[in-house]
């Protein structure tokens, strides 16, 4: 089956630097980030610490670090940085034409556990 | 065969296959520009008047002659019938084929705004805009005045416009979405430094701006309006947003096309018997808008045409390019990141900023600025997939440097070969000989070196050298100094905050260029102080940078472990009443806040608030006057206080009366970190002055004020800084103290160890040294206040950063719609 995005609207909804949410009724809610260098991801908005919402904190390069105790998250793969061990789901995303898809099948898939 | 398309795709596939074989194909090609094939890329040229049109031509109406070519321009292709194998031009002409190719380029982006339609809104595509472009600025504005551009679009070629009609003699600005100019070729560091430049050079740079509107008047363009409402006069306006490739006619034909014409590697679409190549086509996922790819596509194409064939595998591209006589370079994926290392040098006397990412000891991406000699050598090193372990140490320098010499094992090797009076800080002019000399006499840290003989204690590129002459002459004697900033940078706080000072720093970016950050745009524990130490520094002036704050002082109220927020309307004093308490109330019930509590500042907090009803809960809580109490901030926060002579039988003073009217004096100020106090009307201290970072006590001949007290992990009682006969003179010195703290502290640090650190004797003698120093220092804090004393909550609820507190949106998958 051919693949399905979801369209989340223009990129300049989101200032790089910065990130926005999107809940998912019955599933986790996502984080997509903007660096200030131009990439977007999207990551569901949860540390694997202790559920801190990603979307909230400092980006820097192509990591955020949590507001809640300063882990700090690789956008690219979701992996934890800098001694602490974990991984956040990721969800592939992409940008044409100045708007940002998700891969449909990866957002709704996420429940929620 | 039938080419539709005479551009550089187009007839470069052409002279490709005439190459392997000339008498294949009997070859008709069509072209919609009246003219003959030419250097679409040199474009630029002509319009700043370097080179004329017959210069930039590549195949002459000769070339299409000797060739038996048949060119058919001004007369574009409209309709394809893959059944028949013809196509129709627009002047009714049919051709049939046995092979088509379709290298119709790309179409430059309208963005979809009023007024795009007006005459005077041109495209930058081919020579008749340049022609458009040539005219206006011939013509120039009204009243004899220069013409007026307005560039919409700062990439690659929105600024090449824009230099072009400069050279010209128009007055240019150039409106950009994004915040950093060319942001697909560039990072962050180096998109600033080229607006640095452009701007010194006349050109108005507007970043971070939306055009809502280009406007008319009498019938042609006469300004493009913004969505903040500012309006730019132009003349002409030049939309330069970007392309998409041309695939209207191959889609309307039935060929399967997504953003571009589908091709496989031998660049054939769905149709055995048509070809595609260009910018108009999609090759494994990716269109390209680069002259390299293109060659290659056809290459490929004319190898297959001609039976020998050998597949396109996609390419890696790279940008050279030369604005104003400013080298740009930039090669692969530069996001780099976690996977990736970062190698950064920064010269700010040169103007260069270089960038190498590396990724498994190989170069993955490259962004030069100022300095592009090497462009070609990383790019190569890049595709090559070469392993740079070896070279590493001098990889940034160059090839030159990294492959010469062969000493780079050690990099010491390098400065150990240095004649002694060789300079090592230019700033400074300090030799060799110089440091080594301070340090045989006892300079035994970087910093020890640096506050001796002066060398890297200016703008630090040279810290390198001192660091390896410090390793060459003390081995492993030498001292580790004070802690750096963050392992960004090789400065201490004190010294980035008087660098700050000293050499004007006012923006984020321009720190950390001028200060040699190693990493390309800060991390989580530099961008937050680096954006006090601004505001702090330029008052009024700096523009705060919201990205480089912690979460707190974004949403102005308490992330709490559940994800939801805190808040804390401010008590000034700790007094309230009964239309206060009310209000507050309701917002516990409107907003299904699961807790109120007491704090210890004697005021209340609200828990349970999601971020999406902040703006709703302020605007409630502002309807009843109150304002944000930055229980939050790196900030005043509250002022305790005792009953006071106006009740207390014991009371000396009027001690809430202080408490408000020191509070309505410092809130809304940023600090180094929180800041408490309290007033107590006497020594029996109910407020608990005396472990707050500014305390009074009262008495009855006046006024003791207390400095560094804390209760928190290390609890400490506060230093009696001194006496004072009035309120007027606790509000100056507690002003005073303030604004001493603010100025001097580092970023994080708590009155109490920074009194630790520096110690009673010289706060007191910043403060009493010289009579007027309290009265300047209190100057310099209520100049600051200001710009301070704006409450951030009726911002927020009247509809500022809306984007802050709303969802992007709600996914609801199907089937859950009706559950």
């Amino acid at each position: 089956m051919e693949a399905t995005w979801l369209d989340l609207g223009p990129v300049t909804q989101i200032e790089p630097g910065m990130a926005a949410t999107l809940p998912v009724i019955g599933g986790e809610e996502i984080a997509v980030f903007h660096t200030t260098r131009g990439e977007f991801y999207a990551l569901v908005n949860k540390c694997p610490h202790k559920q801190g919402p990603l979307s909230q904190g400092i980006v820097h390069g192509d990591s955020v670090t949590c507001p809640l105790h300063s882990w700090r998250i690789s956008l690219k793969s979701g992996q934890v940085l800098g001694g602490d061990e974990g991984c956040v789901p990721t969800i592939p995303l992409k940008v044409d034409c100045g708007r940002i898809y998700l891969l449909r099948e990866s957002v709704v898939g996420k429940r929620a556990a | 065969m039938v080419v539709i398309g005479n551009g550089m795709a187009g007839c470069r596939a052409v002279e490709e296959i005439l190459a392997r074989d000339a008498k294949r194909y009997a070859i008709t090609i069509f072209g919609a520009e009246p003219r003959v094939n030419y250097n679409r890329i040199m474009l630029s040229p002509v319009l700043a008047g370097e080179k004329s049109f017959d210069e930039i031509v590549l195949n002459t109406a000769e070339w299409y002659a000797e060739n038996g070519i048949e060119l058919v321009s001004g007369d574009p292709v409209d309709h394809i019938d893959r059944e028949r194998q013809t196509v129709v031009a627009r002047s009714g002409r049919v051709e049939s084929y046995d092979k088509l190719l379709i290298a119709t380029g790309s179409d430059p982006f309208i963005i979809p705004v009023p007024g795009r339609d007006l005459p005077g809104v041109v495209t930058f595509r081919d020579l008749d805009d340049v022609d458009k472009m040539l005219a206006a600025a011939e013509q120039g504005g009204p009243n004899e005045e220069q013409g007026r551009a307005v560039v919409i679009g700062g990439g690659l070629l929105g600024l090449e416009a824009a230099h072009g009609l400069s050279l010209r003699g128009m007055t240019v600005t150039v409106v950009h979405l994004m915040p950093t100019l060319m942001e697909r070729q560039l990072d962050e560091a180096a998109g600033w430094l080229l607006k640095q430049e452009l701007e010194r050079r006349g050109q108005t740079i507007l970043t971070g701006a939306d055009t809502q509107e280009i406007v008319g008047k009498d019938g042609h363009v006469a300004a493009v309006r913004l969505k903040d409402g500012r309006e730019i006069p132009a003349d002409i306006v030049i939309m330069a947003v970007g392309i998409r490739p041309s695939i209207m006619l191959a889609k309307t034909s039935g060929l399967e096309c997504e953003r571009g014409i589908m091709v496989d590697d031998h660049m054939v679409t769905s149709d055995p018997n048509v070809l595609a190549v260009g910018e108009c086509v999609q090759h494994r996922g990716q269109c390209y808008g680069l002259v390299a790819p293109l060659w290659e596509m056809c290459r490929a194409l004319a190898d297959h045409l001609t039976e020998q064939p050998s597949g396109y595998a996609g390419s890696v591209t790279s940008t050279k390019l030369k604005v104003s006589g400013i080298d740009v370079f930039s090669a692969g994926d530069f996001s780099g990141g976690d996977e990736g290392e970062d190698i950064v040098m920064r010269d700010a006397a040169r103007g260069v900023y270089k960038r190498l990412v590396l990724k498994d000891n190989r170069i993955v991406g490259a962004v030069l600025y100022g300095d592009t000699v090497d462009g070609n050598w990383y790019f190569d090193l890049l595709k090559k997939q070469e392993d740079v372990s070896e070279m590493r140490e001098g990889l940034i320098f160059g090839q030159a440097f990294a492959l010469g010499g062969g000493a780079l094992a050690d990099p010491n090797a390098a400065v150990a070969a240095l004649p002694d009076d060789a300079e090592i800080c230019g700033c400074n002019g300090v030799s060799k000989g110089k440091v080594i000399q301070c340090i045989l006499d006892g300079a035994a840290s970087l910093d020890a070196v640096r506050s001796t003989c002066k060398a890297s204690a200016s703008c630090g590129s040279c810290t390198g050298l001192v660091e390896g002459l410090l390793a060459l002459t003390l081995g492993d004697e030498v001292q580790a100094g004070p802690k750096t900033m963050c392992k960004c940078t090789s400065f201490g706080h004190d010294d980035v905050r008087r660098l700050i000072l000293e050499k004007e720093l006012k923006a984020i970016p321009q720190v950390m260029q001028e200060l040699h950050w190693t990493t390309p745009d800060g991390c989580a524990s530099c961008r937050p102080a680096l954006n006090y130490y601004l505001l702090c520094a330029w008052p009024g002036e700096y523009e705060d940078d919201q990205k480089s704050r912690f979460v707190n002082e974004r949403l102005h109220a308490n992330i709490q472990k559940d994800g939801t927020y805190s808040v804390v309307p401010r008590m000034w004093g700790g007094i309230t009443n009964p239309r206060e308490l009310r209000a507050i109330a309701d917002v516990i019930e409107k907003f299904d806040a699961r807790m109120v509590k007491v704090t210890g500042g004697q005021r209340l907090d609200i828990f349970g608030i999601r971020k999406e009803d902040l703006p709703a809960v302020w605007a409630d809580l502002n309807a009843a006057g109150m304002v944000s109490g930055h229980a939050y901030g790196k900030s005043l926060r509250t002022v305790k206080t005792c009953v006071g002579s106006e009740w207390c039988r014991f009371g000396t003073q009027d001690s809430t009366g202080l408490g408000v009217k020191l509070e309505q004096m410092s809130w809304g100020s940023w600090m180094p970190h929180k800041f408490k106090m309290a007033v107590s009307g006497c020594p029996r201290n109910c407020a608990e002055a005396t472990i707050k970072d500014f305390g009074v006590v009262c008495v009855d001949s006046g006024y003791e004020l207390h400095v560094g007290g804390n209760g928190g992990i290390k609890v400490r009682a506060t230093d009696l800084l001194c006496k004072v006969a009035t309120e007027e003179e606790a509000l100056e010195h507690c002003a005073a103290f303030i604004q001493l703290y603010r100025e001097d502290a580092h970023y994080l640090e708590r009155t109490a160890p920074w009194l630790e650190r520096k110690g009673l004797e010289w706060i007191r003698a910043q403060m009493f040294d010289d009579p007027d120093a309290v009265r300047r220092l209190a100057a310099r804090f209520r100049h600051s206040q200001k710009f301070m004393q704006d409450d951030p909550w009726a911002k927020r609820a009247a509809g500022e950063r809306r984007d802050l507190h709303s969802h992007l949106a709600t996914v609801v998958p199907a089937g859950m719609e009706y559950a």
